[in-house]
């Protein structure tokens, strides 16, 4: 392995060789053999960190913060803004010197020293509450925001649909990432098959959307299971990048099909879902004329929403079902270690195929309810950046756990959504300031700092799915992800 | 002369014949034959690096080998007749009502645990360490439940079928945690058992796929006496109240001697000596292997030992 | 004949920039078994450095040619190594030892944080720098009116590549710092035991890393003349792909697979269809790792139970 020829080991300073000699003959006498560095003192120790840490902050922005490239007549304009970059510098200095200072005080581990969680002898009522109240919220909200927020309600309104459809995509994905372990960056693809299935057959065979919601569903599954056979041999990383690629390939053939899908211009006219054929409009034998009530747009919006918690639920329901039976119990069975599975007489490539197809299909469902909401679609909305945000929320709210999923996707959806309304944010960044745009740089560094904090998220203990006396929530070090392949 | 009466040459449950694995140039099991008996408790011994675990992945189906066939029969009345047309027609296994007999190194790992019933443990554990005991044990007996669930469709509508099978797969998962002293820790993690009830637990764990076979890798490595004692106890209770044939590697020969009925020693690859444990224990060849003597040696300690006990110590390798 | 030529010369152009990226993927993967999805954004970060450098230089009116185009590739290669020693540092390190694909998520939030930091501090719109380099030597000039041509920038390219190459085998067979980071390849904690300071060797695989991908972002800014913050995914895919198929792990597999791909896109816009070369990409991608994931150079793997 190493090669003895190499002139590096005969070209060593002397004097290097003579003090490893002179440490060497030490070490035979009594300890210590050489004397201790002398200890910084905590001040000082601090400001070199700091220092250390500013001058790279330094090196890191300056091309970003100070200085910035935009398009102007005839070609590249340059401006420099030299304030934001030195107020970075100094916060960077500050914080390493107040973290070096007092946190980390004792040793010189920076982040290394985090990881010690606590094993889950606790159990978590609290999560059980938070739950139904959640459900609570849920089911309530179209009545409750009237009363408490009536100029906000449509948008309000929007803004859970779209969280709501967050939830049930990262429940579906957490049935292959956080139950079965298989590591899937090109979920949107079967998001994707979703929405076109339903917008092909809606817009050429006048298809509601209740005949094809399941259709949408059953294709979806159906190319879960032809995208999984060929992947399913591969190895954890492996299977994630093909994912991945198959995904863009969908998405690609998507944008460049234009006989078929219309290409970049996507689907227009998709029809909206009807309330057992009465639909949502001022017309006669529409819902509001059959039931008899006044005419509101806000009626469509509030149907919408039940549908989308409907399916979410039913998507909830499923999987802590399948939890507690033998498939479900074989999906955390090949997480834990694929090779014992097989020594069980478990055929793993089933078990893997059966989490990506119901994962897919619940995909499908929603990619469906998104054709129907939104009633025009495009390749614009699966690039992947979609199956990233879809991962990051699974990956933050805790692999596995359905609670988190909710957690996670309220926080990181909703919450920044809501950013925008604080008035306080743009007194303090100026008129423009959106928080939006910093959306996917925070679901980035979350998923990071996640990731590095408490690698399987907020919601991290596992609930067992069979019980002899006494219900034991497990810790989340005991738990493995993906291992054994 | 002996064999005739020996149980594994009459009963065999599994019949190793010319057996070689090679990777790239390395020869790790080299024209390998030797029968386990049915019933009995074969140990297969050998200084590190003889190609034991090699054999293990090979029954196992972990390992397709490069040679040979490895021919299961689980139960007694199949003919040899019926093993050699099996072999012919390239099928992977005869199942019929009187008895089946199913050639592994044709069949995938898990088949070979499904369907011809050849279970086995790891030299280095392999829980499910975030599931608990109780789940491990219920996760082994998957193939059966998934067909009570009707491939899942009936259990998530909670058919009868499926919740009876259900509960009966938790009564045998709790039998079986009884009988290796897990019971009380049923509902905790694998991974927070000690290392010794691990063991136990695996055991029990690849007892639930209803073996006909069990082949335990290493199963007393790391062991104190009295859990070893207790894993001596185990085994002959397996043998004994559940039929199951067991096969095992073990480097304790404390255990191997005690518990065996068969003992099969390799050394690089090739089998050295095969037969009970009085016959291997004094045999110069296991002697030479394990104490690292010479070639030449082992002639002369060979001759010797003929003189004195009288029957050829070479005996048992020339099969 | 001469347009298969001229495609020729385009493709090992594109294959060398390619090759450039796809080697900071394998030493990654090589020495701690993690895909580092993030270094396309690497790529990515270093055109943007290079960019602004070429533009304060002629701010300040050095345009001698030669001059920028040092300064460009010094500076891009030192500001870009520091963020791949960042990343390694906080994102990565931390979780060695974590369950096997919590780097592979966190290297996907770093790449997502990467290409959103870009987009929020250099804007989303596309940076368009017209050819500084132009000309150059005409090999064939056919009857027809095709002319073989290769210009200067693909000759500058390709030149330094082969050197970088070259550079960096020597660095990786000869020194004592290569030696280690074989070491660590093989086996960590043995290196560790035999006083290879192993946090050190891998810090220096990043550095190494995204210094290649700083000198392929310039590159391709002055190749392709237009760069934008979403350069990266789509350049770090294929370079993952040139290193699948190369063979994960292998040095020239890197190199050889970058050309290889570089070759293929070519041909595939240049015959059949533009539209569609990403789709050749990414199946070749898929089929690599599904019918020979150890690539060209690389050794099988064997599974251990």
């Amino acid at each position: 392995m190493a090669d003895t020829t190499s002139p590096s080991a005969a070209n060593r300073p002397e004097g290097a060789e003579r003090l490893s000699e002179a440490r060497r003959d030490a070490m035979r006498g009594e300890p210590p053999y050489s004397e201790a560095p002398p200890e910084d003192t905590r001040l000082v120790r601090a400001l070199k960190e700091g220092g250390i840490t500013a001058a790279l902050v330094a090196a890191l922005t300056l091309f970003f913060f100070a200085f910035r490239t935009d398009i102007a007549v005839g070609g590249l304009s340059l401006t420099a803004s030299p304030v934001v970059w030195i107020i970075a510098i100094a916060i960077a200095f500050a914080g390493r010197f107040l973290l070096t200072y007092f946190v980390f005080a004792g040793d010189t581990a920076v982040v290394g020293g985090w990881k010690k969680v606590a094993a889950g002898t606790g159990r978590m009522p609290i999560g059980k509450i938070l739950g139904v109240l959640l459900l609570f919220i849920a089911l309530t909200l179209p009545i409750l925001l009237p009363q408490f927020l009536p100029s906000q309600n449509r948008y309000l309104l929007n803004l859970g649909i779209t969280i709501l459809t967050y939830v049930m995509l990262g429940w579906g994905l957490n049935i292959v990432v956080g139950l079965a372990g298989l590591l899937d960056l090109g979920y949107v693809a079967f998001y994707a098959v979703g929405a076109y299935s339903f917008a092909l057959l809606a817009t050429n065979f006048e298809l509601g959307f209740w005949v094809c919601l399941p259709m949408a569903g059953l294709f979806a599954a159906m190319w879960g299971v032809i995208l999984g056979f060929p992947v399913l041999r591969l190895r954890g990383d492996y299977l994630a990048i093909v994912t991945l690629a198959f995904g863009e390939i969908i998405r690609i053939v998507l944008l460049n099909w234009y006989e078929f899908t219309g290409g970049p211009d996507g689907i227009l006219g998709i029809p909206e879902p009807s309330f057992f054929g009465l639909e949502f409009n001022r017309r006669d034998g529409s819902f509001s004329d059959f039931f008899g009530i006044e005419y509101s747009p806000i009626q469509k919006f509030i149907y919408l929403y039940y549908i989308i918690l409907a399916l979410a639920l039913l998507t909830n329901f499923v999987t802590m079902r399948l939890r507690k039976l033998p498939v479900g119990r074989a999906w955390e069975a090949l997480r834990e270690d694929e090779i014992a599975c097989r020594s069980l007489g478990i055929n793993t490539t089933n078990v893997k195929l059966t989490a990506f197809a119901t994962g897919a299909m619940f995909g499908g469902f929603a990619g469906s309810f998104f054709a129907t909401k939104q009633q025009f679609i495009s390749p614009e909305s699966f690039t992947f950046i979609e199956s990233a945000i879809i991962l990051a929320i699974v990956v933050l709210g805790g692999l596995g756990s359905q609670l988190g999923v909710v957690i996670a996707s309220v926080a990181m959806i909703g919450g920044i959504e809501l950013l925008r309304k604080l008035t306080v944010l743009q007194a303090v960044f100026g008129n423009d300031f959106d928080p939006t745009q910093y959306r996917m740089l925070i679901f980035g560094l979350a998923m990071v700092l996640i990731m590095v904090w408490k690698p399987r998220g907020l919601v991290s203990t596992r609930s067992p799915s069979a019980v002899y006396k006494e219900k034991k929530t497990i810790g989340a070090d005991m738990v493995a992800q993906g291992e054994g392949h | 002369m002996l064999k005739e009466t020996q149980n594994w040459s009459a009963n065999p449950v599994l019949s190793v014949e010319h057996l070689t694995m090679r990777f790239g140039g390395l020869v790790a099991v080299d024209d390998l034959s030797f029968n386990v008996g049915r019933g009995d408790i074969t140990a297969l011994i050998g200084p590190n690096g003889a190609g034991k675990t090699t054999v293990f992945n090979c029954v196992t189906g972990f390992y397709k080998p490069t040679e040979g066939r490895i021919a299961l029969r689980r139960d007694q009345a199949v003919a040899d007749g019926t093993l050699a047309e099996l072999t012919k027609s390239g099928r992977q296994y005869f199942d019929g009502d009187k008895g089946g007999v199913f050639l592994l190194e044709r069949m995938p790992d898990f088949k070979i645990t499904e369907v011809a019933g050849v279970a086995r443990t790891f030299q280095n554990i392999r829980l499910f360490g975030g599931m608990t005991v109780l789940e491990n044990l219920l996760v082994a007996q998957h193939n059966q439940l998934m067909q009570a669930s009707s491939f899942t469709i009936g259990g998530l509508f909670g058919l009868p079928g499926y919740r009876k099978a259900a509960a009966a797969a938790k009564d045998k998962a709790v039998e079986w945690l009884r009988h290796v002293n897990l019971l009380d820790r049923a509902d905790d993690p694998a991974a927070d058992l000690p290392y010794g009830a691990q063991r136990r637990l695996e055991i029990a764990r690849a007892l639930c796929t209803n073996p006909v076979l069990l082949c335990l890798d290493e199963p007393a490595a790391g062991l104190n006496p009295r859990e070893s004692a207790e894993l001596n106890e185990l085994l002959r209770f397996i043998r004994d109240e559940h039929g199951v044939s067991v096969l095992l590697i073990e480097h304790d020969m404390g255990v191997v001697m005690e518990i065996s009925d068969h003992i099969i020693v390799l050394d690089y690859g090739k089998k050295i000596a095969d037969g009970t444990a009085s016959e291997v224990r004094s045999d110069p060849k296991v002697i030479a292997a394990y104490l690292g003597v010479d070639d030449e040696e082992v002639d002369e300690v060979e001759r010797d030992l003929d003189v004195q006990t009288g029957h050829s110590a070479s005996e048992g390798g020339s099969q | 004949m001469e347009y298969f030529l001229q495609q020729l010369i385009n493709g090992v152009t594109l294959g060398s920039i390619y090759g450039l990226i796809a080697i900071g993927y394998t030493m990654v993967y090589g020495i701690i078994g993690m895909i580092n999805f993030a270094h396309g954004e690497i790529f990515m970060i270093g055109s943007f450095i290079a960019l602004t450098v070429f533009l304060i230089l002629a701010a300040i009116g050095i345009t001698f040619l030669p001059i920028v185009l040092l300064l460009m590739v010094i500076v891009a290669m030192l500001c870009t190594a520091a963020w791949g020693w960042t990343i390694e540092r906080i994102a990565y390190r931390p979780l060695r030892g974590s369950f096997r694909l919590a780097p592979l998520i966190t290297a996907i939030g770093m790449s997502i944080f990467l290409q959103n930091f870009v987009q929020v501090t250099q804007g989303a719109r596309v940076k368009p720098l017209p050819p500084q380099i132009q000309g150059g030597i005409t090999l064939m000039d056919s009857p027809s009116g095709i002319v073989v041509q290769i210009s200067w920038m693909q000759i500058i390219i390709i030149a330094m590549t082969i050197i970088l190459m070259v550079g960096f085998s020597l660095l990786i067979s000869k020194t004592s710092l290569g030696r280690q980071q074989r070491a660590c390849e093989q086996d960590r904690k043995m290196a560790s035991l035999l006083g290879v300071n192993v946090d050190r060797t891998i810090s220096l695989t990043f550095v190494m890393g995204a210094s290649l991908a700083a000198v392929a972002g310039m590159m391709y800014l002055l190749y392709y003349g237009v760069i934008d913050f979403y350069i990266g995914f789509i350049a770090g895919v294929k370079a993952f792909t040139a290193a699948v198929l190369g063979g994960i792990g292998s040095l020239p597999g890197a190199m050889l697979g970058g050309l290889a791909i570089g070759l293929i896109e070519t041909f595939w816009s240049g015959y059949f269809s533009v539209e569609y070369k990403d789709v050749a990409a990414f199946s070749i991608l898929a089929i690599v790792l599904i019918f020979m994931p150890s690539g060209l150079l690389g050794r099988p793997e064997v599974e251990k139970v």
